[in-house]
């Protein structure tokens, strides 16, 4: 495992694309949470707007970039071939996962905690001049968006493993991830039953697993911050025993 | 056969002989049908029998209208006109929580309140009519037949700038005018209300439309939305013309008088009279002043689907660099520039292909599926639902050479399909939940998810209180500009992509 571990990194390391697609989460995290904490109107009558929550719409962006992370893991490697030799490296195929997935877990966590807790500086720095309290990491609400948002990315990072380790192809595995993303949340918006659509909020992955961002008025929630990322938790432990099973059973 | 369409020939070939990829623009298709057919909504609309039957009242030119206010008339036969001074209005809406003890109102400010005179040709509900009336924050209007707004003379009243209004009948023409002082008038405008009955219903009229406004709340953009009820003071009433009955009368039109504290009603005084009223005398809109849905709702599969033709399209391009087909299509055919227009063009018409058959299954049968689950529809005129058909195949096409161009450029399915997705869709999630109002607009304007609006039916009118926002179905742009918007962008892409394609080694 150790060696699987450090091939893993090299591979990781020497590669251009990761340390461009890790700036760039936390970058655009960064910068999409500033421009949306800098839209928050200046009246402090409106008491209903989460700011923490608002400074951290970055991640619905940054989460993108780490889905791109996740599936190039594991996706150039079927469409270069490489698999074939990482295989012959390391036989024990569960081993190539979880070290691809512990690997993947390292850097997306280190970036997402920068990214999160940059945005959370920066709407500080922004809102100021609003004339607010500004967020602070020492209460409780805040840093459980804070710590729940960078469980949040990397759970992601482990949903596109998964999900390109069953598809085995770059385009349809970034189709899906970014469908059940995105995708979701526009569609269960127009069911109109507001228990069947409470029940849709419950099971996707983003509307559950970004619960854990709101700070305030948390009993309008679907689902309570926690269990929400346990959905995703869920999500993403479906789509890695998912793919390795099929990577244990098929030819490469 | 020129070399071009030898080009587009070959490039359709490779298209269509990969059965993944035809299976995945079926696939695309079907999902966009699946969703629009799909009885994800329901209504009460006519489930309980007949009775239950939601119908919206239509106005004199067929179209759909409110029509609800409070009537204090009484009858004039022939020509003749109407005076009054309006000294106040203000609008009340219910304090949160009724029920509790007495329900009680707070102030609330309707920027299209309505307080002033009215002639009617019956007290029937989306009768033909013209009124001359003051707003709190719209100044002095002219309206008739529920469609037509004029403006007149700005600024709101109270006791100490009251406004005079008088409205005037000569034949079937009506003229609205204005005073500040009730000497000197100014004509505000006049509508022909052709076949107006020679004895109809004239006097005073109060409405207030449905206090709304975005909350942001929990996890989505909520809104908090009241019934309201304005008050309006006037005095000094002078009629002129022949009055039959020489009486008030006081009527509710279009619904109940109300209850509580928002039960309108009025109180004469001498010749002075406080008239309370709700509601709105204008066209019907959807969304959260109105009632029902719209045609766009039942195209929501257009996301699923925009996700597989992005995919399609990325694919189309970077597979050939994956297996290194592009050295064979560029011996093939050294012109690069022919060989991207013409894989634009087979992706961009079968991805436009797919789109229209799927939505010319979706816009005609959608509504009727949501019809017979009790939900109200605003109906669409014919044009627009043709819109809404080619507009989503050209919604989809756009995105495909958009995807196409991208892949060209960045030659990564990963990174290009993300590229695409986040450019089109995220802006658009963005704006239906968690960004204020003014990013929201911003992003729908600028991005290629303002091609979005190409799929709006509800419609907009600047006269009617509502909150007009992309959740509801109303986008910042117009359909064709939206369109244009993701043109130009995808039209940018594929320019980029030229140059490097030819710059770069393949």
């Amino acid at each position: 495992m150790r060696w699987a571990l450090r091939a893993e990194w090299t591979k990781l390391r020497t590669t251009p694309g990761p340390i461009w697609l890790l700036s760039a989460i936390v970058v655009l995290t960064v910068f999409v949470g500033t421009a949306a904490a800098a839209t928050l109107p200046g009246s402090p009558g409106e008491g209903n707007v989460d700011r923490v929550k608002v400074s951290l719409t970055g991640v619905q962006l940054g989460q993108a970039i780490v889905a791109i992370l996740a599936v190039l893991v594991i996706g150039t490697e079927y469409s270069t071939g490489m698999i074939a030799t990482t295989l012959t490296a390391v036989p024990r195929r569960t081993t190539v996962l979880a070290a691809k997935a512990t690997v993947l877990t390292g850097v997306v966590t280190a970036a997402a905690t920068i990214a999160v807790l940059g945005s959370l500086l920066a709407g500080r720095l922004v809102q100021p001049g609003h004339g607010y309290r500004p967020p602070s990491l020492a209460d409780g609400p805040v840093l459980r968006a804070a710590v729940g948002s960078v469980c949040y990315l990397t759970l992601i990072a482990l949903l596109g493993l998964g999900v390109t380790t069953a598809v085995r192809d770059s385009a349809s595995a970034i189709g899906i991830v970014l469908g059940l993303l995105y995708v979701y949340p526009i569609i269960i918006q127009v069911v109109s039953d507001p228990h069947l659509q409470r029940r849709l909020q419950q099971i996707g992955p983003m509307s559950a697993g970004l619960a854990v961002q709101t700070t305030t008025h948390l009993s309008s929630l679907p689902i309570s911050p926690w269990r929400g990322l346990g959905v995703l938790a869920a999500w993403a432990a479906t789509a890695l025993l998912t793919g390795g099973v099929l990577l244990q059973r098929r030819d490469a | 056969m020129t070399e071009f369409a030898q080009l587009l020939r070959a490039e359709w070939t490779k298209f269509r002989t990969v059965r993944g990829w035809v299976i995945a623009l079926l696939a695309g298709a079907a999902a966009i049908v699946g969703l629009g057919l799909l009885p994800g909504l329901h209504g009460s609309c006519g489930v309980h029998g007949p009775a239950s039957d939601c119908t919206v009242p239509t106005g004199p030119d067929g179209q759909e209208v409110t029509d609800n206010f409070y009537f204090v008339h009484q009858s004039l036969t022939g020509d003749g006109s109407l005076t009054v001074r309006v000294t106040s209005l203000t609008s009340v809406r219910p304090t949160p929580e009724p029920g509790h003890q007495a329900p009680g109102t707070r102030p609330a400010l309707i920027p299209w309140a309505k307080a002033g005179l009215i002639i009617k040709a019956g007290t029937d509900v989306g009768s033909a009519y013209a009124a001359v009336m003051v707003t709190p924050s719209h100044g002095v209007r002219m309206q008739d037949n529920y469609f037509h707004d004029t403006a007149g003379p700005a600024g709101s009243v109270s006791t100490a700038s009251p406004h005079w209004l008088r409205l005037t009948r000569a034949q079937d023409t009506i003229t609205g005018a204005a005073s500040t002082d009730g000497t000197h008038w100014q004509t505000i405008g006049t509508a022909d209300l052709t076949g107006l009955p020679s004895t109809v219903p004239v006097g005073l009229f109060v409405t207030s439309p449905q206090y709304g406004r975005i909350a942001h709340r929990g996890f989505a953009v909520g809104d908090e939305t009241s019934p309201s009820l304005a008050t309006a003071g006037f005095d000094q009433l002078t009629r002129q013309g022949m009055w039959p009955d020489n009486r008030w009368t006081g009527q509710a039109i279009g619904g109940t008088a109300g209850a509580g504290p928002l039960e309108s009603g009025y109180h004469q005084d001498g010749n002075g009279f406080t008239v309370s009223g709700s509601g709105d005398i204008a066209p019907a809109v959807s969304g959260e002043a109105g009632l029902g849905t719209t045609i766009t709702q039942t195209l929501v599969g257009t996301f699923a689907g925009l996700i597989v033709m992005i995919v399609l399209a990325t694919m189309f391009i970077t597979t050939e660099y994956r297996r290194g087909l592009i050295r064979t299509t560029l011996t093939a055919s050294p012109r690069r520039d022919h060989v991207l227009a013409a894989k634009a063009l087979v992706i961009g018409a079968a991805t436009y292909v797919a789109g229209l058959a799927a939505a010319a299954v979706v816009v005609p049968l959608g509504p009727r599926i949501l019809r017979g689950n009790g939900v109200y529809v605003h109906p669409a005129t014919s044009l627009t639902e043709l819109r809404l058909v080619f507009g989503t195949a050209a919604l989809l096409a756009g995105a495909a050479v958009l995807a196409l161009a991208i892949g060209t450029l960045v030659r990564r399915s990963a990174t290009a399909v993300t590229a695409v997705i986040v450019v089109i869709v995220l802006p658009y999630l963005l704006a239906i939940s968690v960004l204020p109002a003014g990013a929201a607009q911003w992003l729908l304007r600028v991005t290629p998810a303002a091609a979005f609006a190409v799929q709006q039916s509800a419609v907009r009118y600047p006269q009617v209180d509502n909150i007009y926002r992309a959740a509801d179905g109303f986008f910042p742009l117009a359909p064709w500009t939206g369109l244009a918007v993701l043109g130009g962008w995808a039209a940018l892409a594929l320019g980029v992509a030229r140059y490097a394609f030819r710059r770069r080694d393949a």
